[in-house]
């Protein structure tokens, strides 16, 4: 297992605002992206780097990676149970093994492991299967003891005199983190060098079609030609398939998040709870970084309600008794679109030469090299990657579900 | 935290209350009749409009009666809860900006 622990303070990247050009919008682009996250960033350089489409456009209401590729906790793994979602999970994570190689910077991936908090007999149970299901699928994974817990992270309260003692953990050690924002910038970077032009403050407000086919996109800066159009919007894609004339089956939750002001390094890993919503790790520099459940309301605030953090506090505290010390520093929110199997859509959709990459709900960070890479190639061939094919809008007609409310952690 | 008004209890804090999604969703009056597409709409497909949108909420810590809300989904502001159906103005404002 590796740790931050002796890494020292490391060299902070070029000024962000040189790391690509800011082009104005062009009148027309073979192919337009909707949403300048991780998911759209990635997306774009697989299309130039993999399959070789550089007049691409990637549109991005706000900042880049602004939205909530600023906002997540920056948890990697993919010990997720079924197989449709192990495949695309442990691609991605296959992909940020050799992320900084591929797009030569520093994104601090640190493979620092991920425990999985079992808390209840059924939780033991749950854990056990997705342990041999992560196996057979060639995902890394081992079921662990609360004395192994605690080896792992010895800051952890394996006392059996909590409310919801430690019955044991998964464990996947190839899990890890890495550096939101220069991921993001990392991907931005390569994919401008290829010719991706990467538009800011540019708002979609409509579409333009011809007949069944999308030609166009509508923006605060202008009318631009698109041969296709892909949307990686998270919890906005509903404004945008509303302009479009069509629906996913998504609702868009307030997800909040919050560090602790700097410390030393205490936190050797990754600890995530189901039971009781908490998922806690210890960035480079030092804050202590924790999540909690989505709020239960529909929201786009990009805030959410005192008492989720309030819970998600007390859990945190329980585990970790040191924390109780520790201060807030921040707290904030994004807005995760979420389906009722928690598994993602990503494909074709009604209007011919428009894709979708949605629906990643809490966990859309780990997915960014994997999303990118399937979504790429379902834009540029016009059909899905085997990865993405099982996640196709279909599946909600057709009733063959990915029903990943267990592995995927916070509660959907 | 939200300030929720229970028709029956007055203002109470959103943590005695729990969420029940888009309201006005009737179930199909012929099941039977409905075609897959049908089916996977009334199943998993919701509104999801930035905007005002009408929602139940159950009072589960309190009177434990439903109820709906109209709320604005980018302030979080409810401008009013009702028992029953929706008032005249319409649930029409799917996608407004």
């Amino acid at each position: 297992m590796t740790t931050a622990q002796g890494s020292g303070q490391r060299a902070l990247p070029p000024h962000p605002s040189f790391l690509w050009r800011n082009p104005d919008p062009r009148n027309s682009y073979d192919v337009v992206i909707v949403g300048g996250g991780g998911h759209g960033l990635a997306t774009a350089y697989y299309l130039a780097k993999v399959h070789g489409i550089t007049n691409v456009a990637v549109l991005e209401r706000g900042w880049l990676a602004g939205g909530n590729m600023a906002r997540n906790t920056t948890i990697i793994r993919s010990n997720y149970l079924w197989d449709e979602s192990a495949a695309i999970y442990e691609k991605s994570l296959k992909l940020w093994e050799g992320l900084e190689d591929e797009l030569g910077y520093d994104i601090f991936f640190s493979q620092r492991g991920v425990l999985n908090l079992a808390h209840t007999l059924q939780d033991q149970r749950d854990s056990v299967r997705r342990v041999e299901a992560n196996r057979l699928n060639g995902v890394d994974a081992e079921y662990i003891s609360p004395e192994q817990v605690k080896e792992v992270c010895p800051i952890i309260n394996i006392s059996q005199d909590i409310r919801y003692p430690v019955m044991g953990a998964t464990y996947q050690p190839r899990a890890g983190i890495a550096k939101h924002d220069w991921v993001a910038w990392g991907y931005a970077r390569r994919a401008s060098e290829l010719g991706v032009d990467l538009i800011q403050n540019c708002e979609v407000t409509g579409f333009d079609m011809d007949g069944d086919r999308v030609v166009g996109v509508r923006t605060t800066r202008g009318n631009i030609k698109a041969g296709r159009v892909a949307l990686a919007a998270a919890g906005h894609t509903s404004t945008l398939t509303e302009l479009a004339g069509f629906r996913v089956p998504i609702q868009s939750h307030p997800l909040q998040a919050l560090v602790s002001e700097l410390h030393e390094m205490i936190h050797p890993t990754v600890v995530m709870s189901n039971h009781v919503h908490v998922y806690v790790s210890q960035a480079h520099k030092g804050e202590l970084v924790m999540g909690a459940g989505v709020d239960s309301y529909n929201g786009y605030g990009q805030r959410g309600s005192f008492h989720v953090i309030e819970h998600q506090m007390s859990a945190a505290v329980e585990l970790f008794p040191a924390f109780s010390r520790a201060h807030l520093l921040r707290t904030w929110g994004g807005i995760v679109d979420v389906t009722l199997d928690a598994s993602p859509i990503m494909g074709l959709t009604p209007v011919d030469g428009m894709y979708v990459d949605c629906g990643w709900g809490t966990g859309g960070f780990k997915a960014v090299p994997g999303a990118g890479f399937a979504f790429a190639h379902t834009i540029a061939n016009n059909e899905p990657h085997e990865l993405n094919r099982p996640y196709s809008l279909e599946r909600f007609v057709t009733g063959e579900l990915i029903d990943e409310h267990g592995a995927a952690a916070v509660a959907h | 935290m939200l300030m929720i008004e229970c028709p029956h209890c007055g203002v109470r804090p959103e943590g005695e209350f729990t969420y029940g999604g888009q309201a006005h969703v009737p179930y199909p009056e012929d099941p039977q009749a409905l075609t897959d597409e049908e089916w996977a709409q009334y199943l998993f497909y919701r509104d999801n409009p930035k905007g005002t949108f009408r929602e139940r909420w159950v009072h589960s810590a309190g009177c434990r009666k439903w109820f709906n809300a109209i709320r604005d989904t980018r302030t979080y502001d409810i401008t009013s809860t009702y028992l029953g159906a929706a008032p005249a103005e319409a649930n029409s404002t799917q996608g407004a900006q």
